[in-house]
Parts: structure tokens; sequence; C-alpha cells
């Protein structure tokens, strides 16, 4: 099983001919991804990854003609809510977005759709998801992971490597880890991954990394109190020592006044039984205090 | 990006909300000339306000009343120059003061819970919204617009009920809701704050007296997403109150934020980064900044960031933490190494470079035999190694 992505993704690649969209669909087909279509307007008729793969202008004729449905998106900011659109507009169901900067008054319209059509998006401003083993779809480093029970998700990219990478060291495989995405407005949130964790046979236990701004997480914890208890999780929340005021890189990653921090979100998780790391090292400990075991 | 209040004032007015009349003023020569000829039009008083990005300038004493041009001229004085949290006041806004017999909060923002843009109302206006939604959270009226249908009348209409606005009140506020969404919609706002929105008395030349709705104080943040599709607000930017620093690493790319430790920190990914910094503090250091070197990370930009870092002369050591992905393990290597070869300073550091193409990376930073240079495989050893490199080395300048 494992989660969003997996052996039954037939992947359409939105602005497969543009550098990033290159050079990540062959990552992707190399781990075995199955991509069976690329789209990019006015590229129609194409092939790319060395002839295997068709380009389509309309996500329309992708998906008629290649049976796409999942589509993941490397367009840069000024036309992904438009690729979001042209995706849900011919039936696709799950949607990754990549791109970062997209403003937020856009994104507000695209997670309203989203939500019109009862499709799932994740991101934007994601590094996407890995099923391990069976599908990549997005930009995590394919390396670094090891097949196992234990779900991943994340509102980070290069922190999910280094907490993915840590679990592979101390011998914890993962089921499938996802990066939600550092942006305020955005697709999939914390609770709609962990339903499906829960809801999968495969995961087993759980790691949760989090950083400060918004109240995603603090909901999270909420609905993990309700719904979770009994599941071994971990989790990591980053920003503990940043300033008020500043947004830390990610445009979600704001502390206003006395809301966002580090600390409401630890209080929170671990109120709910949560065991939260100081470091990402840690995180294979608290999970094996939890009861989970190498693999 | 924050908007000065006057720029803030200015997006409003081409909506029609209305506004007193205002000027702003350089000089107290400027704001005195201002002061004459709004006292002559028949005000008992003016107030002049810093213009300062900073919040607090009430307090710092940046906002005072005048009943005389002299006595303008000597506040502006006063005003212009001032220190305000390290701004230093350049301009002061000149207006009529206000005869206030209400005040309210009024403000759209966007509600990250609900991902929608959200009109905040409170009937507890002129004071910090933060601290009445902590005192009494009910005086907070939210309402939701829909993404696709927008702020509606009948919601601008229950708001203006729930604040206890009646009469003619009531048609006017709904007209300064509407232009407040819409000035959030037109400009790419996160943030439009009116505060306080006063219920005006005025005196007609009659004598007789009547009551306005008017927005005295306005607080506005531009989504920094979406400035590359508003040049008309990318000029509002105020260059003179941002750090020098902060400027450079934004025309790089770089995300930066300077901070008041001795070990700088370049890193990839903005999670890693404050992970990074909160690692350092853990073990004792204290992080010089925060630096999201971005995706990619090409030879200039490692180069550009480490000169950031540098210009910080408390910065004694430096860590570099690196999970390759997007980011090649080799080419911030050789952009260290050459940033090194450009640098008149050199401050020892460790780096840690792991994922794609590490080994090359270690092979490169090996090969320079840069004595200042320690590898990390780890980066919990990386953080204990600059730590204690940190304590240990002199300030050098």
């Amino acid at each position: 099983m494992s989660i969003l992505v997996g052996n039954d993704t037939r992947l359409l690649v939105q602005g497969i001919t543009g550098r990033e969209g290159a050079f990540h669909a062959q990552q992707m087909q190399d781990y075995g991804t199955n991509i069976v279509a690329g789209m990019t307007p006015g590229k129609g008729g194409q092939t790319a990854l060395t002839h295997a793969v068709p380009v389509f202008d309309t996500c329309q004729e992708a998906v008629t003609q290649s049976g796409a449905n999942t589509s993941v998106i490397y367009v840069p900011a000024a036309g992904a809510p438009d690729a979001v659109f042209e995706a849900l507009d011919a039936g696709i169901q799950t949607i990754f977005c990549i791109t970062e900067h997209i403003p937020a008054l856009d994104m507000l319209r695209v997670v309203a759709a989203v939500d019109q059509a009862g499709a799932r998006l994740v991101g934007p401003n994601c590094p996407g998801a890995t099923s391990v083993g069976r599908a990549k779809v997005g930009i995590i480093p394919g390396s670094i992971h090891k097949p196992g029970r234990v779900g991943v998700v994340s509102r980070s990219g290069t922190l999910t490597y280094e907490v993915v990478e840590a679990l592979t060291e101390a011998g914890i495989g993962q089921s499938t880890c996802v990066g939600i995405g550092g942006d305020p407005i955005n697709g999939s949130s914390f609770v709609d991954i962990l339903t499906l964790f829960r809801d999968d046979p495969e995961t087993e236990a759980v790691v949760l990394i989090g950083e400060i701004g918004g109240d995603a997480e603090e909901r999270a914890a909420e609905w993990i109190a309700e719904h979770m208890t009994g599941v071994p999780m971990a989790a990591f929340i980053a920003g503990r020592t940043a300033p008020p005021g500043r947004r830390m890189g990610h445009a979600g990653a704001i502390i206003s006044g006395n809301r966002g921090t580090a600390q409401s979100k630890v209080d929170a998780l671990e109120g709910a039984g949560v065991r939260v790391a100081e470091a990402p090292s840690q995180i294979p400990e608290l999970l094996r205090k939890a009861g989970v075991r190498a693999d | 990006m924050k908007l000065q209040e006057f720029h803030a004032k200015r997006l409003l007015l081409a909506q029609s909300l209305p506004i007193p009349a205002y000027d702003v003023a350089e000089t107290a020569d400027e704001a005195r000339r201002a002061a004459e000829s709004y006292l002559a039009g028949g005000a008992e008083r003016v107030v002049i306000k810093a213009q300062v990005l900073v919040g607090g300038r009430g307090k710092a004493g940046g906002v005072k009343l005048a009943s005389t041009p002299d006595e303008a001229e000597q506040v502006a004085t006063q005003i212009l120059g001032m220190d305000i949290k390290g701004t230093t006041v350049s301009r002061v806004l000149i207006a009529p003061a206000a005869d206030i017999a209400r005040e309210y909060y009024l403000a759209c923002v966007l509600d990250r819970s609900s991902r929608r843009i959200m009109l905040m109302g409170s009937a507890e206006g002129g004071v910090e919204i933060e601290d009445v939604a902590a005192n009494n959270p009910a005086a907070i009226k939210k309402i939701h617009a829909h993404p696709h249908l927008g702020l509606l009348d009948y919601q601008a209409r229950q708001m203006a009920f729930a604040l206890s606005l009646g009469g003619p009140h009531v048609r006017d506020f709904v007209a300064i809701a509407l232009g407040t969404y819409r000035t959030m919609i037109d400009n790419d706002a996160d943030l439009v704050e009116i505060n306080p929105l006063a219920v005006v008395r005025e005196v007609a030349a009659d004598g007789s007296t009547r009551e306005s709705l008017q927005c005295l104080d306005a607080k506005i943040t531009i989504d920094d997403s979406a400035l590359a599709r508003h040049p008309e607000l990318e000029l509002m930017r105020d260059l003179a109150e941002e750090d020098p620093v902060d400027v450079a690493a934004r025309e790089q790319g770089i995300s930066f934020i300077r901070l008041d430790g001795t070990i700088g920190c370049m890193v990839n990914g903005a999670g890693l980064a404050m992970t990074t910094m909160d690692l350092i503090k853990r073990a004792g250091g204290q992080p010089a900044n925060f630096l999201d070197i971005g995706g990619g990370a090409k030879s200039e930009r490692v180069a550009a960031a480490m000169s950031l870092i540098l210009a910080d002369a408390h910065v004694r050591a430096i860590l570099v933490n690196i999970f390759g992905g997007i980011a090649r393990g080799d080419e911030v290597a050789h952009g260290l190494v050459e940033a090194r070869g450009q640098q008149e300073r050199h401050v020892p550091m460790v780096v840690r470079i792991v994922g794609t193409n590490a080994e090359e990376a270690a092979r490169i930073l090996a090969e320079s035999g840069d004595p200042d240079i320690q590898t990390a495989a780890t980066l919990d050893d990386a953080v204990a190694r600059v730590v204690a490199i940190a304590s240990a080395a002199p300030v050098s300048a």
C-alpha cells in the first residue's frame, strides 16, 4: 500500500521540457516511477526521457491518451496556479505542486477549486512524496530511503531529508515520506496526511516535522489525541530560536505576536502523547522508545 | 513587505476610502508649512507622526500633537532624526487632529486555517489587536470571504451590526469594508489593517456638528511572492529602513536574517537552516545569522553568501550545512574554495556536505589544503566542532 503514490501511479509531468522538469523527470523515472506523459503548451508531439514519454500540449490530451492519474507541477510561479486548474479540469485527482513563490491570494482560489473538484493537492513549495521502493513524485533524493513502516510528513524539504537519513542509518525504514510545503496557504495539511497514514495498513508509526508559524501543528496535535492514540509517533519542530516577526525563509515560517511559536507546537504535540525531539538525530531513539523496531 | 503609513493610506485612497487630509514632510520647515495650512483651514490641532515600519512609535514619542505652526515645527524637529528601535526617522506625516467619538478596529487578513481572506472587526479599536485577542477574544468578530465570490455586502453589514454601528454609519462602513477587501485583492496584500477606524466629529461652517467614519491609521503588508507583478509597489520599498545586508541578500536570492551571535551559518533549505540555528544554541553557541542559500546553490551564490556572513565582524566561525538534493555538493564545495580565495578575512569553517555528490565535495575540500576548513560527517558533530571553535577563537576583525 503506502499513501498518495505507489505502483498504481501513472504520472503526468507538467513542465517536463523545462530545466527542473526534465532533470527531475529523469530522477523519478530512474527511481521506478511510472511516468506516462509530459505536458508543455506548444511542445505537443515531442518526446521526453529519451523518447520514452510523449509530450502533450494540454492536460486533457495527456490524460485521454496516457491514462495519467497523478500530476506533478514544475511550472514557474506565474503559471503554476493555471497548471493546477488545468490538471483538475482534466480529471486528475492527485496533484503535487513543487513550485515556490506562488502568491498567496492565487493559492486561495486554487485550493477552493481543488476542494470543489474533490481532488487532493500537495504543496505548493514542497518536495513531493516518495513511497519507498515504489514511486517518487517530486524532488526528494531517492538514495536516502530504506523501505519500512514509518510514515514521515513534513513542512520542509532538506530537513525532511535529514530526518529520513537519520532513520535509514538507524535501520528504521519508511513507508511514504511526504512534504506538504512551507507556504502559508497549501493544499494538504498535516491532518490530511495523518488521516491517510492512519488508514494505511503498511504504516505503523509516524514522524511529524513541523516548524514555526501558523497553527497546523497544534491542529495536528488535537487530531492525533482524538484519532491516533496508540500509534507510535515522534516529532521535531524547527525554529525554537527564531526571532519573532521575521520570516524564516519559508513564507509561512513567521511568529506573529505570541502565536506560531515552537514552544506552543511542542507543548501541543507532547500533550497529545507525541515524543518531541530536540535534534533530528534523536528521532530514531524516540521511535524505539515508542516501540518501533528496526527493519 | 511592510508599507509606510502614508503609502498604505495612498492605496486606501485609491479605493475611495475616507481618509483625512495629510501631508508628508522630510524637514521641520515643510512640517511647519503643512501645519499652517491645516490650522488656517480650521483645524484646532495637528498630529505629527513618525513614518517608520517598526511598531510602538507612539510609546517611543514618535506621535505628537501641536496647536500652532511654531509648536509643529518644534515637534517635527524633535521627531525627525529620532531613533525608534534602531530606525532613524526621516519623514513625518502631518494631519489635522481628529475629534474622535469612538474607535474601531477593521482588517482583512490572510487566514491560514480556513484558507480564506478573513474580515476582522472589533469595537475595541485604537489598541493593539493582539492585546484584545489575548484579553477579550469575544470582542473580535471574524467573517470569511469566499475565494470566488469575494466579500459580499451582507457580510460587511453583519460586521457593522456586530460592532453596534447604526444609522448612516452602516452604509459607510459597508463601503469601507468592501474597499479594504479590494485593497487586499488589488495589491496582493496579506494584511490590510485600519486601526483606528473612528467615528469623528466635525464642526461645519454653520456651527453644527456631524459625525462620520474615517480611517485614521493604516497598516498594509504585501505578499513578497507577489511583488514581481506589482512594480508600482516595489517602488514603495523603504531601502533607508532596511539593513543593507538584507538588501544585498535579496538581490542574490538568499534568505538572510542577521542575529547577534558569533557563528555564521550557510544552509540549504529554510527548515534545515532554522534547525541548524536551534542546534547551535542547544550546544551552547550563538548563531550570527539565518541563511538559506536556496535551491540549486551555484558557486556564485555560495560566494555571495560567504560575503554576507563575513560582513558581520562578530563572526568567529562558520558552519556550512548542505544536504544535497537539487543542490549538488561538489558545486557548493567549489564555491566555498573560490570564495575562500576572494575573502581577505579568514574565519575557521566547519563544512558538512551530504547527499548528492557528497564524496566529490569532500575530495575538493581536502585537495584545497585550506587549514581553516574542517569537515564533519554528521550535523551533531559539525555543530559541536563549530561551537568549540567559536568559544575558543579570539575576535578577529
